[in-house]
């Protein structure tokens, strides 16, 4: 049943071996470890993006499709396959993973090595594993890959659940001074959210025997599902949860300013960048082609939530004085905008979306990073503990300005793209919520110009007179992020083209067509409004 | 047993034709073997000289139990009611005996280590000495240890074994008995905290009088309502409903609580976290383990064969206790500072989470409920194998507190133990994550939508004690004072090897099992 060259598989595996030898390294050869670690990440890189060059963007539904039985009495398979949507996702956790190896270099590293914990502020806490470190890392990108690649929601279940044993660990044997609670309530969130949805698969599966005779996980075959309107509500809400939790939508969201800020940098940009996105992920992939009635009759309750989430988080971020907490905060008014893109159910909206994901990953990766920087350098993360380090360290301050500008979108950073499409996909089915969006903007200027602001200018804090700019280690870590921020910013082209067909085809499926484009000629707003109502019932009632 | 077949055997000899009852012994093999090396222990105990007994009790136990096994697995596919319908050979019988066999064979490996203890072994000499007299001091030092203890454990297994494939109530009644009377001895037999362990020997044997009592008067009642004790003649009876319906229930009633109390539902768990604690640790992972697989293999026999078709009257009881039982375990975990009574309570809540099975009463709950009790039991083995191995000052740490940064202390061993840990909670690409879904899904199936969000719900709380360890043992910095942790010597390695390679490899590939359990799942009558 297999189909050509196994890529996905192939993808996965390089991080799993990573994994297992990094692991069985021979104790005391960190630098040792850190290599293997750094060649066995770019060789997946090198692999992803093969894999991209031979990703057909004219061709409808999955590539690279692998399926094999894995559970017969379950009717579970082995079946992974990507779309655009997957490969663009797929594309940013390959990317990711080494650029976060090299920031971790001397994340990791023992305490007793001269590092002191006094120049870090009391936040490392005796030694620490190196292997530990960069094996969870290995196998989380494993874990990402399949969570993305997996076309059999058991299989995505599955990545889904493990995916969050690397992370536990990260944050808790890693991470700052509160992170056994950081890390506990990380696990449970996710695991209350995870078991939800196992609730919505096992419904799913038991009606698939009811009504195909035999159980199935398939994508495909569980979209012909025939689901009364009750039960799929009750299914979509079971999903809903997980995905809302793990992305996370307020009010779900309160895990992730204490995960993101007591985990190392390196934890912290995966969980951000990439972790959360399995949740818009899911939403996109599972929620809406598995129950389009429901996702339609649920979208204003959501939106509602995402623009709740949008002003929120941009509030709570302006008054933060912890930095990861600000950056965190930032990015559950960042998964408004997603959430809000997806559904929209345009796919200016949702390809907004989708491409916002990917760009999300990015800069608040850099973004996170910098802080890193930063924090490496006082051993603290509290705002004001820092002043006036544009005049020591100048390039570092530059970067940190960038990574802060392609956080708030400005024109010219792939992020204005993102964002400009989510906001013109909203507005044409939901206005109303599109302008009370656009605030959210100005929120992120403040909290951006403002942190940067006082970290950066005024008066050079004590201690921070002998700072030093910039590493080489530490340019080569950021430089592929900008260089991608800028590149997407002016040319977005080759990643939408990928996008864009596969949002297409899941909102044609879910039977949500675009509104028509009355905007520009008839000017007629009620007129259009109509329209759209009418598209929508008559498209929607596959029920 | 014989003397059973003989008494039934006598009854037609009144009408003076005397006829020799066909005894199908291939078919009852195992249990033939079984209760001959049980025999053999007995007469080791007796004349083989003290030197060498220990090693060759270890090794006839172990023999022993590979022989039944292969004897099982040569028997797997007999279908049939053998020994004048006193004993079933069919798929789930075979399949139990087979996982007790199993987990006992690991029970024998942690019973046969030693190195976690200075002296000789988790086991005192003299279980009956006095504690507090000096000649207990002696051998709490002493390197003499207890060999009775093997050919006690065979027998509690071939009582298990038969408790799981008995036809009839009667023979069902007297497995009970031969599988608990070792065990109330073998849960007093600790070498430290002698009084905590005897204590735990008497409640449990208290305790399982009353729920012995209660078992053999439901056996009566059930007689007086149809006039047999044979499974299958209930069965028959139940479905011509022409008797009086009162004794049925009451006899259903008293049946479900002996058996209930021996699979340790809520309300009939109180004694288990003392009793666990209590025990010694290698034969409170017995007990945990196989104990439990033979009783839910004899509670789903009387429920699934005998009353079938009265599943509309029991349903809404079982589900009712499956629903206290997964709560009150998963609840009252939570606040354990002791390692051995967590994993009480969370027996219990595991318990809950079968019984969500068990309910489902149909062929995926069966099959379900018997890969669930097979899985849980190696991942209890291999939980109690790192148990027994943390030591503070000569004795089990298992206060919470002192396994504070155990992580540091022993990566390899905490790992595992998280490892288990995990599966207990059913993250996926372990056992436990399979045997959650096979349950779930059969309750659904099953209409038992209630009970299906209550255990997910639960399993959210057992989550959260779950991690709370692995918190304590990698993220908690190292008490200076803090146990030691023993390297494991062969045996404690095999079956933390065994529980380890069982749990990864049914959470990964459990196709096989699955099978296996699904074919089995098929009652004869």
């Amino acid at each position: 049943m297999t189909q050509g060259f196994p890529w996905i598989d192939v993808l996965g595996g390089i991080p799993l071996l990573g994994a297992v030898v990094v692991a069985l390294a021979p104790p005391a050869r960190d630098l040792l470890v850190k290599r293997v670690a750094l060649l066995f990440s770019l060789a997946t890189l090198v692999v992803a993006i093969a894999m991209s060059a031979n990703y057909d963007t004219d061709k409808a539904g999955y590539q690279f499709v692998q399926d094999y039985s894995w559970i017969k009495q379950f009717g579970a398979h082995w079946a992974v396959g990507v779309d655009g949507i997957a490969l663009v996702l797929i594309d940013l956790v390959a990317i990711l993973v080494p650029v976060v190896i090299l920031a971790s270099w001397h994340d990791a590293t023992p305490t007793d090595d001269g590092d002191g914990p006094t120049r870090h502020g009391g936040l490392r806490l005796g030694p620490r594993s190196v292997r530990g470190f960069f094996a969870l890392m290995l196998a989380m990108e494993t874990l990402l890959i399949g969570v993305f690649g997996a076309t059999d929601v058991l299989l995505f279940y599955v990545f889904f659940e493990a995916m969050l044993v690397p992370m536990f660990f990260l944050i808790g044997s890693y991470g700052g001074p509160g992170r056994s609670y950081a890390s506990i309530k990380f696990l449970l969130y996710s695991l209350f959210g995870g078991l939800a949805m196992l609730a919505s698969v096992i419904g799913l599966y038991v009606e698939s025997v009811q009504q195909f005779g035999h159980g199935t996980f398939q994508l495909q075959a569980l979209q012909q599902l025939e689901l009364s309107h009750t039960l799929q509500n009750w299914l979509f809400l079971g999903f809903f949860l997980a995905f809302a939790i793990k992305a996370p939508m307020w009010p779900f969201h309160t895990w992730l300013p204490d995960a993101g800020a007591e985990g190392p940098i390196g934890g912290s940009v995966m969980l951000v960048g990439v972790l959360d996105k399995v949740g818009t992920f899911g939403f996109i992939r599972y929620c809406i082609p598995l129950f389009p009635d429901a996702s339609k009759t649920f979208a204003p309750y959501i939106i509602a939530f995402a623009i709740v989430g949008i002003l929120y988080g941009g509030l709570v971020a302006i008054v933060q004085k912890d930095l990861k907490r600000l950056v965190s905060y930032t990015s559950i008014a960042h998964f408004g905008f997603i959430v809000m893109g997806v559904f929209a159910f345009t796919s200016q909206g949702g390809s907004g979306a989708v491409l916002y994901m990917v760009n999300h990953g990015l800069s608040t990766g850099a973004l996170f990073l910098v802080v890193g920087f930063l924090i490496a350098r006082r051993g603290s993360r509290n705002i004001p503990d820092y002043g006036g380090m544009a005049k020591p360290a100048p390039l570092l301050a530059g970067v940190f300005l960038f990574a802060g500008l392609s956080s708030l979108a400005l024109p010219g950073m792939s992020t204005f793209v993102s964002e400009f499409l989510v906001l013109v996909g909203t507005f044409t089915r939901y206005p109303a919520a599109a302008v009370v969006a656009v605030t959210g903007i100005v929120l992120a200027a403040l909290y951006i110009l403002v942190m940067f602001q006082r970290t950066m200018h005024g008066p050079v804090s004590a201690g921070l007179e002998a700072v030093k700019d910039l590493s080489v280690r530490e340019v080569f870590v950021i430089a592929p992020l900008m260089a991608l921020i800028l590149f997407l910013g002016f040319y977005p082209k080759p990643v939408t083209d990928v996008i864009t067909p596969s949002v297409q085809a899941t909102y044609d499926h879910a039977g949500r067509h675009d509104p028509p484009p009355v905007v520009h000629t008839a000017g007629n707003r009620d007129g259009a409004a109509a329209q759209t109502d009418a598209a929508a019932s008559s498209s929607g009632d596959a029920k | 047993m014989n003397a059973l077949v003989h008494v039934a055997a006598a009854l037609p000899a009144r009408e003076g034709d005397i006829k020799a009852p066909s005894i199908e012994y291939s078919s009852l093999s195992p249990f033939l073997i079984i209760f001959g090396v049980a025999l053999a222990g007995v007469l080791v105990e007796a004349f083989v000289p003290r030197r060498v007994r220990r090693g060759v009790q270890i090794g006839l136990a172990a023999a022993g139990l590979i022989a039944a096994l292969v004897a099982v697995i040569v028997l797997h596919n007999h279908r049939e009611i053998v020994a004048v319908g006193a004993v079933a050979v069919d798929g789930p019988a075979l399949f139990l005996e087979g996982s007790i066999l199993l987990l006992a064979l690991g029970a024998v490996l942690l019973l046969a280590e030693r190195s976690g203890d200075a002296t000789g072994g988790a086991l005192v000499a003299e279980p009956a000495a006095l504690p507090g007299t000096p000649q207990a001091g002696e051998l709490l030092l002493s390197r003499e240890t207890v060999t009775a203890v093997y050919p006690l454990l065979v027998f509690a297994v071939g009582g298990m074994m038969l408790f799981a494939a008995s036809n009839t109530l009667l023979v069902m009644f007297v497995a009970l008995e031969i599988l608990s009377l070792p065990l109330y001895l073998m849960a007093g037999m600790a070498r430290r905290k002698r009084l905590l362990s005897q204590e735990a020997a008497m409640k449990y044997f208290l305790l399982g009088a009353f729920a012995s009592a209660f078992f053999i008067y439901g056996v009566a009642m059930i007689y007086g309502y149809a006039g047999s004790v044979d499974l299958g003649k209930i069965h028959d009876a139940v479905g011509s409903s022409t008797h009086n319906d009162t004794y049925l229930y009451l006899g259903m009633a008293m049946l479900a609580i002996g058996l209930l109390f021996k699979v340790g539902a809520v309300p009939f768990h109180s004694w288990q976290p003392d009793v666990y604690e209590g025990a010694p640790t290698p034969v409170t992972a017995f007990m945990m383990t196989c104990t439990k697989v033979a009783s839910f293999g004899a509670l789903l026999r009387v429920l699934y064969v005998a009353f079938g078709d009265t599943r509309w009257d029991w349903r809404p009881f079982m589900w009712a206790i499956a629903i206290l039982t997964m709560v009150v375990g998963g609840v009252l975990a939570i606040t354990q500072s002791d390692v051995k009574r967590m994993l009480a309570y969370s027996t219990i809540a595991h318990a809950g989470f079968i019984l969500v099975g068990v309910t489902a009463s149909n062929r995926d709950g069966l099959a379900g409920a018997m890969f669930y009790v097979l899985t849980y039991g190696f991942a209890t083995i291999g939980a109690f194998a790192i148990v027994g191995l943390v030591r503070s000052g000569g004795s089990e740490a298992t206060h919470l507190s002192q396994w504070a940064g155990l992580g540091k202390r022993a990566p390899f061993l905490a790992g595992c133990f998280a490892f288990f840990l995990l599966a207990f909670t059913g993250i996926p690409l372990t056992s436990g994550f399979i045997a959650k879904f096979a349950v779930f899904s059969a309750a659904i199936s099953g209409h038992a939508v209630g009970l299906v969000v209550i255990g997910v719900i639960v399993s959210a709380v057992t989550g959260f004690f779950y991690a709370r360890v692995v918190v304590l043992m990698f993220f908690t910095e190292p008490a200076p004072d803090g146990p030691t942790v023993a390297l494991p010597s062969f045996f404690a390695a095999a079956a933390l090897g065994l529980g380890i390679a069982v749990t990864l490899v049914l959470g990964v590939i459990p196709s096989s099992v699955l099978d296996l359990a699904h074919d089995a799942a098929q009652f004869v009558r």
